[in-house]
């Protein structure tokens, strides 16, 4: 049950943003900036760094929507389970790799990112907003993440929803809610 | 040195932000309507969560401008904030704030630490719903905007005489408006 009285059947996120208005829109469009809008790393890259990080924070409703997300993105939802699971053996490119080591840091502290972390992901291509956004996407999640378990928001075992959920978020991103009513799914 | 190549006269947050301005709007919205929206918990009062737990996380940057900001909205009184940051229990603030605080400090580790008996705890001392919901969010989201300052490499001065100034400035005229100067004279030159 949530800490605080949250409308019932919103899900995760939805919950608190629902509850909240007045800060569910610049966290709405933060998500947008970072996520859908225009950028060198596809939506599908950045998806995957936020579904690592909240696989780390061990956030299920954040991790399964975003896994969702980038599994829609990329038309390959084995490659996001590898992801979340080791992502050096993902077929993912050396230059996300290096992104996702550092994302890995920023979810410890941001203290623990190298200057030799930053070389390395420089080596493969890598551009400065690209790492500025890896760890702001990164940092970011780390917000979400405890936003979502730290009032106690209902995260059902449902896979159906978090597809739905996906699908919505890949094609119209952030902007509009991707659960707008409450939903019934066996929790 | 920061990691990547930060507009170099702008210390802290500021200059990741001024480097990436698309993100740094929705960044200082999201601040703006925690710390100083209108709101039941006073603005040092939700100061000092920011402060409690930067100063947890260990970024220098954002616990001494925030723990700057919250003196200035608290009388000046910079020795409560110290006192906020090292043992809140012993600091001379109210219980409705010491059970806020510890929930915030569960939400700096980690989200699921919250338990039931912690927000009862809170409610006890009259915390309303929305506030244990603001001490949440403003938990967790300091646990973004320190990890984004130290991520970066920022550069974090260590001068007491700097945070003071700028925490006055900032308590007087909120944070959306202190970031448009940067923002308005970096944005051009970031990109």
């Amino acid at each position: 049950m949530a800490h605080i009285n949250l409308p019932e059947g919103f899900p995760g996120i939805s919950a608190g943003f629902t509850f909240r208005p007045e800060t569910a829109k610049p966290m709405r469009a933060l998500a947008h900036v970072l996520l859908h809008e225009a950028n060198s790393l596809t939506p599908g890259e950045r998806e995957l760094i936020a579904a690592y990080v909240s696989s780390r924070n061990g956030c299920y409703f954040c991790q399964a929507s975003h896994a969702a997300a980038a599994s829609c993105h990329l038309g390959d939802a084995a490659v996001v389970e590898q992801v979340k699971t080791d992502f050096l053996s993902a077929p993912v490119s050396e230059k996300l790799k290096a992104l996702l080591k550092i994302a890995g840091k920023v979810q410890q502290d941001g203290k623990l990112v190298t200057p030799a972390d930053v070389e390395a992901a420089r080596k493969q291509g890598a551009t400065d907003i690209e790492i500025h956004d890896t760890v702001l996407i990164a940092a970011a999640f780390c917000m979400f993440n405890r936003y979502v378990d730290g009032l106690g928001t209902w995260q059902p075992r449902n896979p159906e929803m978090y597809a739905q959920m996906g699908r919505h978020l890949a094609d119209e991103g952030y902007k509009e809610p991707s659960i707008r009513r409450p939903v019934e799914v066996n929790a | 040195m920061p990691h990547i190549a930060l507009p170099p006269d702008l210390p802290g947050i500021r200059g990741a932000m001024a480097f990436r301005p698309e993100t740094a709007r929705p960044l200082n919205a999201l601040v703006e309507v925690l710390l100083t929206g209108p709101n039941t918990l006073s603005r040092g009062e939700r100061e000092l969560i920011a402060t409690y737990v930067s100063s947890r996380n260990c970024t220098h940057y954002c616990h001494s401008i925030h723990g700057m900001i919250a003196a200035a909205h608290l009388g000046g009184d910079e020795a409560l904030v110290k006192q906020v940051k090292t043992d809140f229990m012993q600091a001379a603030i109210s219980p409705k704030m010491k059970a806020l605080l510890t929930i915030a400090g569960k939400v700096q580790q980690d989200g699921k630490l919250v338990t039931a008996a912690d927000v009862e705890a809170a409610r006890k001392q009259d915390a309303t719903d929305i506030e244990i919901h603001d001490t949440v969010l403003i938990a967790a989201a300091f646990c973004m905007y320190n990890r984004y300052v130290d991520g970066l490499g920022t550069d974090q001065p260590d001068d007491e005489a700097l945070y003071r100034e700028r925490g006055r400035r900032v308590a007087r005229d909120g944070y959306v408006t202190v970031s448009e100067e940067y923002l308005a004279n970096h944005a051009h030159a970031a990109h």
